[in-house]
């Protein structure tokens, strides 16, 4: 610990299926301009939110090519916030549910995302200063 | 063969996807022949009103070039030959029964949804 403040958030939502992930990208680029730390435990199809392999493409209902079109991909989101804490020298740390990642074959993430299991959720709230949990339904 | 898509999960999804992911089927389906239309029910009846727009995203050091603009994807279907209906008491519900809205929108009570489903090969509800 950095003497920081430091806020937990477990996500559930799987990629491009739940407004709740852009609201909470953004609350936690806030967090981040704020200096504190962050931990994200992602599970059930959260844990493809760090997809490797999420690809942009062109879209033709949109008339733009697939570089005009600059398809935003969560995993892209999740760098440049990692990014922007390292920078503001804050920490960021991402569990994968291991579990959930067998059972999605979610193998691929981005760097610096770690594989853990619901312990390391206890972990991380126990030892935050508050705990977000931002359901699916 | 004529379908009714109805819609009524708003803006679900539409940062990430630049659109609302059902329009945007609506338009692929007419694009692959289909005789399709829709109906916006529910928190979806917004999607006629006029002059919403979208801020511009940035999250980390990534922006977003392109916001959604789900009004303007039911505006270009309309002028595709598209219909448009939309649950007029859904509107009342929301105080939007007088908002500037699309003019091809064909309003339609619950009351009266049997009938507009009976015009319909598929009534699909997404």
């Amino acid at each position: 610990m950095t003497g920081k403040q430091t806020i937990t958030v477990a996500l559930m939502d799987a990629p491009f299926e739940a407004s709740r992930t852009a609201t909470i990208m953004r609350l936690i680029d806030c967090v981040v301009d704020k200096g504190c730390n962050v931990n994200v435990f992602a599970y059930e199809g959260a844990v493809y939110l760090p997809f490797a392999l999420q690809k942009a493409h062109a879209n033709s209902i949109h008339g733009r090519d697939v570089d005009e079109e600059d398809h935003p991909l969560p995993r892209e989101w999740i760098a440049a916030l990692m990014e922007k804490a390292r920078v503001r020298g804050v920490q960021f740390d991402w569990v994968n549910c291991g579990l959930c990642v067998d059972e999605r074959g979610a193998f691929e993430a981005i760097d610096r995302v770690r594989r853990g299991a619901p312990a390391d959720f206890w972990t991380m709230a126990t030892s935050s200063d508050n705990t977000l949990v931002v359901g699916t339904n | 063969m004529k379908v009714l898509n109805i819609i009524s999960s708003a803006y679900r999804a539409t940062l990430e996807e630049q659109d609302d992911t059902i329009v945007w089927l609506s338009h692929m389906l007419a694009g692959a022949g289909a005789e399709i239309d829709i109906l916006l029910r529910g928190p979806a009846a917004n999607y006629i009103v006029k002059g919403q727009e979208a801020g511009p995203l940035s999250i980390g050091g990534r922006r977003q070039k392109h916001a959604p603009d789900v009004h303007g994807q039911v505006v270009s279907f309309a002028e595709k030959g598209g219909g448009v209906f939309v649950i007029e008491d859904d509107l009342k519900r929301r105080g939007l029964a007088k908002a500037p809205a699309l003019a091809a929108v064909e309003f339609v009570s619950t009351r009266r949804l049997p009938r507009l489903f009976e015009r319909y090969d598929f009534v699909w509800h997404w």
